[in-house]
């Protein structure tokens, strides 16, 4: 078994008096698709936002790659290869869809701001790679952010297809690793099943290893190697599907002590 | 890696569904909203270059249509003092428009630009460096200057950074008001240095004499001059922000504006842009400064406070933040109309009435933005015409005429504002002794009813808020005729100004040019 | 100049214990001023996270109305009523007057914006819209030239005579200016502990939504905070008024600086953080003054708000509270 890619080791943190996370140890390993659940409050988001910088760990070690990025900045640690989209979705509404995907592209590109105004060769090169990245990104979706729809503002879209640009814009920073929190949030089941192939094809086609936070069994179910499940921070089953889903603590974690009592 | 190609760029079905519906929002705000929308719909059609080279050729022409004569000379000033303004408004959008901080210190670099030329070539210190040496380094500093006060600022949010910067303006002009005695803590003598202070800034009489622009053996010295080097500097910064906004970087600063913290996740360095976008301002602004200074032969430390940056502010925020074009248009505007249409016996003051086509049309203007639909808008603006003149009507039938009189109604004795005030007195009843300095019962009696007056709009709410509309906007033109249009060039153009700010944050918040923002709430 | 003279040069004045004490009087009353208008910023804050740049004109406004009073009733010299009424009056109708002006300015230039969901810079640019506008206006309606409250005059000049409680000797005007502005505290502190209204702002302040969909009149609320904020910042100018003798319309935006500098060192949101802030920058003003020089106290208030915001932006008494994301 090669290096896990994302790796966690004794975790925790905490805000005022509250753990959101207690030890937690934690791999991922190279194109495997991995789901986090629990139920809220259970700290899977904190876990997210401590993976990609936004939080830095009270103690313990996050590596990618081997190479601990714990204390980077959260824009170096998307440039090592960590991509997320957010929970509560989080696109820049005012500029246009393929302009959303654009602009994750900053980190791969090095004109300075003298060369882009210059219009130096550089500069001009790397627009026209932002640009068609952009477009490849974009078409993993079919017709639905092609055409005329990349110069509508990102406000004018509709959610399912918000949830999805930001799932473009995410990939378009090239990242090793995607971090989806919670993709099929607010969908209808036919979304929902299409949510459930992407991220399937995003795995076999991009060749992308993915850590996804969901609720919806059914999304977990069809796309999981491997399911974690946290409760109060802490990391209470680990294995397939079938094994976590059966597993005590999990459903008392989920329905309480007296479901398990009365099974 | 490999990713499906686009098969199509265009989709083939028909354009129906609610996705469609929302896509397409943007093309229905365009054809609703009556004229305005229309004018609009028009302007987002027209090339935006084609725009740009009709504003810097019609620019180009205003010299050139003036001859030599003393109201010439005075016109072409106004318009190098508008252009300058259009730098710094061009330079404070990089900040604020593009990048969404509110640098409220912007004021200091214009100051920096301006002191920093007149030290390096004037008799002050005996100086006399050329401008193509002093302005690029000027401009350097500045933006420095810039960059490290960002520094230790980068971690703020907006608030706390409006705040700071503001502190940092002050702080300027304190240095340059008190910077004509600065010693080690007043211990000079004690260390043995043979002067017990320096004169570094002039204090509160600022640095006079200082050398025009002058570079190579030409020296700038005629207003037409400084029109056009003004005029390109403003062609020249519009074109490299405009390069700037369509770059990475602007891509970057405007995901800074919508989502800090997404677009650090997106790998934006967020603190680096921040940085970058107040320097790039502060040189913007030194530029600006070195001009101003070259123009007026001095350096004055009143031409770099916190009035100014007010008055900088009103012009970006009036004409749309983010819009680069609606920083020049609202520039020209508030320094023609307001800075120079209100003061009284300039050509300009008298073509704007006084200012009354400023005040009147401004009132109408929000009334007109602010209140829908039509029909009671129509009911508004009847009723207060009608109510003026029903008073009129009722004073001039109850009291005597005269200018000793109570209520003096007599058109013909007054001939203030030509046929707008003409007009606005038929609408209006005006005691005797109006137009004269130290008669000012009735202002104060006028002004104490329209504060109860918009105090109880407060407190109601529909027609009765309308109806308390009518005889509010009746005192209102009172309150203006009987004082505030005597001392347009004192506060009441200042007082304008503000009430700009408000008015546009509250009824249009993207100004004139401005695209309308969606906020993450 | 060598060590002994550097001694001997202090050790004439300044270095005395007295000196010490008369100091920190004057900053103790001068911080009670910036307390006072503190926690107005404090309270705009801590409810709607908004830098109300008006506030040190609702101060500036609230002088000006004592000077008005005062005028009308005789001025300090022949006041045609007993002095004590005189000056509750002055404080009565500055925070009523001061009170409905945070009021009107609220509903005009912050609600709007609060109900169109504008961006968090649209009220801060509304702020100062509406300050430069009430500093302008001041100009305008009282001139840029300073009025003077000749407090001196009061009861021929006995307002202004010390005595002596223990080690200090204070005037009676810096008593009274404390003595006021404690029970102004105290008075708030009873208001916002045990009445309904108190604890809906507490409520409010802590969390908007979760509030108004507890049943919170969440408007009512806020307009509440304006006036009791505003009312305070009346009191704080009547006081400006009597320890300053003069106003003009250029000391709300000095002295708002300075109050916000004040809410920011003893933690924005927090009342009790305002009042501490204000008393730790008046005395730091009063000590600059007194031992360093009076061109520099600007400055050295901004070195103080700039330390805090980069090393406790917190502040003395706020809790540093995560963003969740």
């Amino acid at each position: 078994m090669t290096a896990p890619l994302l790796e966690l080791r004794g975790v925790n943190k905490a805000f005022g008096g509250l753990q959101c996370i207690l030890d937690l140890d934690f791999e991922v390993g190279e194109n495997e698709i991995v789901s986090v659940i629990g139920p809220n409050g259970a700290g899977k988001t904190t876990l997210f936002n401590l993976v990609t910088g936004i939080y830095a760990p009270d103690s313990g070690d996050i590596r990618l790659d081997g190479e601990s990025i714990v204390g980077l900045a959260p824009h170096k640690i998307t440039n090592r290869g960590v991509a997320r989209t957010f929970q509560t979705l989080r696109l820049f509404l005012n500029m246009s869809v393929k302009e959303n995907v654009m602009a994750a592209t900053y980190g791969g590109t090095r004109a300075s701001l003298a060369e882009s105004i210059l219009r130096l060769p550089r500069a001009r090169r790397e627009e026209r790679e932002s640009r068609e990245l952009a477009e490849q990104k974009l078409s993993f979706f079919g017709q639905r952010l092609m055409g005329y729809r990349w110069n509508q503002p990102a406000y004018s879209l509709s959610y399912a297809n918000r949830r999805r640009l930001e799932i473009a814009r995410a990939t378009a920073t090239n990242p090793r690793i995607l971090l989806l929190d919670e993709p099929a949030a607010g969908m209808n089941p036919v979304e929902t099943h299409e949510i459930t192939e992407l991220i399937s094809q995003l795995r076999e086609e991009g060749g992308y290893t993915i850590l996804v936070i969901e609720h919806d069994m059914h999304v977990v179910e069809g796309i999981s190697d491997r399911v974690i499940a946290l409760d109060h921070g802490v990391k209470i089953a680990e294995g397939t599907y079938e094994q976590v889903a059966t597993n005590t603590r999990v459903v008392e974690a989920y329905l309480g002590t007296a479901a398990t009592e009365r099974k | 890696m490999s990713e499906t190609p686009p098969t199509q760029p265009e989709p083939t079905g028909p354009r129906i569904g609610a996705d469609e519906w929302v896509a397409r929002s943007d093309e229905r705000a365009e054809t609703r909203g009556g004229i305005s929308g229309r004018v609009r719909a028009w302007y987002e059609r027209v090339p935006k270059p084609a725009v740009f080279a009709v504003a810097v050729a019609a620019g180009a022409l205003v010299p050139l249509l003036t001859a030599q004569t003393e109201n010439d000379i005075y016109f072409l000033r106004v318009g190098t003092v508008a252009l300058v303004f259009a730098l710094l408004a061009l330079g404070l959008n990089v900040a604020v428009g593009f990048a969404g901080l509110l640098d409220l210190g912007y004021i200091a670099y214009y100051g920096i630009g301006a002191y920093g030329y007149a030290m390096l070539s004037s008799d002050k210190f005996g100086l006399h460096w050329e401008a193509w040496l002093v302005i690029p380094l000027v401009v350097a500093v500045s933006a420095l200057v810039g960059l490290l006060l960002a520094l230790p600022s980068r971690r703020l949010v907006g608030d706390y950074l409006a705040i700071v910067t503001l502190f940092f303006g002050q702080i300027f002009y304190i240095i340059a008001t008190q910077g004509y005695r600065v010693s080690f803590l007043g211990l000079n003598k004690d260390l043995g240095l043979d002067r017990a202070n320096w004169d570094l800034t002039g204090g509160p009489n600022g640095i006079a004499n200082v050398d025009r622009l002058g570079a190579f053996g030409l020296t700038a010295s005629s207003e037409r001059a400084y029109f056009y080097i003004t005029l390109v500097a403003v062609v020249l910064v519009f074109a490299v922000l405009t390069l700037a906004n369509r770059s990475r970087t602007g891509r970057a600063w405007r995901a800074l504006h919508d989502d800090p913290l997404a677009a650090q996740a997106m790998s934006v360095p967020v603190n680096w842009l921040k940085l970058l976008a107040v320097g790039l301002g502060a040189a913007v602004a030194a530029l600006a400064g070195t001009i101003n200074a070259a123009l007026l032969q001095g350096a004055f430390p009143d031409d770099y406070n916190t009035q100014v940056l007010i008055i900088i502010y009103a012009m970006v925020v009036l004409g749309g933040a983010g819009s680069l074009a609606g920083a020049v248009l609202g520039a020209v505007l508030v320094s023609v109309f307001m800075l120079e249409g209100l003061r009284p016996q300039t050509p300009i003051g008298d073509l704007t009435g006084n200012g009354r086509w400023v005040f009147y049309g401004a009132i109408l203007l929000v009334l007109v933005t602010t209140i829908r639909p039509w029909r009671r808008l129509a009911a508004i603006l009847g009723g207060i015409a009608a109510f003026g003149v029903v008073v009129h009507a009722i004073v001039a039938a109850t009291t005597e005429r005269g200018t000793d009189g109570l209520l003096n109604t007599a058109p013909d004795t007054f001939e203030e504002g030509g046929p707008l005030g003409w007009l606005i007195r038929q609408w209006l009843a005006l005691p005797g002794g109006t137009y004269e300095v130290g008669s000012r019962t009735w202002f104060n009696v006028a002004l104490v009813g329209l504060i109860a007056l918009v105090l109880c709009m407060t407190l109601v709410k529909g027609w009765m808020r309308d109806a308390l509309i009518i005889p509010a906007v009746w005192l209102a033109g009172f309150v203006w005729e009987t004082r505030l249009v005597l001392e347009a060039s004192g506060p009441t153009r200042l007082l304008l100004l503000g009430v700009i700010l408000v008015v546009v944050m509250v009824a249009r918040p993207q100004g004139i040019l401005g695209r309308p923002r969606v906020e993450i709430v | 100049m060598d060590a002994f003279q550097l001694v001997a040069y202090f050790q004439d004045f300044q270095l005395t214990w007295d000196y010490f004490l008369d100091q920190l009087v004057a900053g103790l009353t001068l911080g009670s001023l910036y307390g006072l208008i503190a926690i107005g910023y404090s309270m705009v804050y801590g409810i709607l996270k908004l830098l109300n740049f008006a506030h040190g004109e609702v101060f500036m406004i609230g002088s000006y109305i004592g000077f008005f009073v005062l005028t009308w009733l005789g001025g300090a010299a022949d006041p045609s009523l007993p002095i004590v009424v005189v000056i509750a009056l002055m404080f009565l109708a500055a925070m009523v007057g001061a009170g409905l002006l945070g009021v009107v300015i609220e509903r005009f230039a912050y609600r709007p914006l609060r109900e169109k969901r504008a961006s968090r810079i649209a009220p801060l640019i509304s702020a100062l819209g509406v300050s430069f506008f009430l500093q302008q206006l001041a100009v305008l309606l009282f001139g840029s030239a300073p009025k003077q409250y000749d407090a001196f005059s009061f009861d021929s000049g006995s307002f202004f005579t010390s005595i002596t409680i223990g080690p200090f000797e204070i005037q009676y005007m810096q008593l009274f200016v404390i003595t006021t502005t404690v029970c102004l505290m105290v008075a708030l502190t009873i208001f916002i502990a045990r009445t309904q209204v108190g604890r809906a702002m507490r409520a409010t302040s802590f969390d908007l939504e979760a509030a108004s969909m507890m049943g919170i009149d969440v408007d009512r609320v806020i307009v509440v905070t304006f006036l009791i904020g505003s009312a305070l910042a009346g009191a704080a100018g009547v006081m400006n008024g009597l320890i300053f003798q003069n106003v003009d319309p250029y000391v709300g935006f000095q002295v708002g600086l300075i109050a916000f500098t004040a809410a920011v060192v003893g933690g924005i949101g927090s009342i009790p953080g305002a009042m501490a802030g204000g008393l730790a920058i008046g005395i730091g003003r009063a000590f600059s003054v007194g031992y360093v020089s009076s061109s520099y106290q600007d400055v050295i208030v901004f070195v103080i708000l700039i330390a805090f915001l980069l090393l406790r932006p917190s502040g003395l008494f706020g809790t540093p509270v995560p963003q969740k994301v």
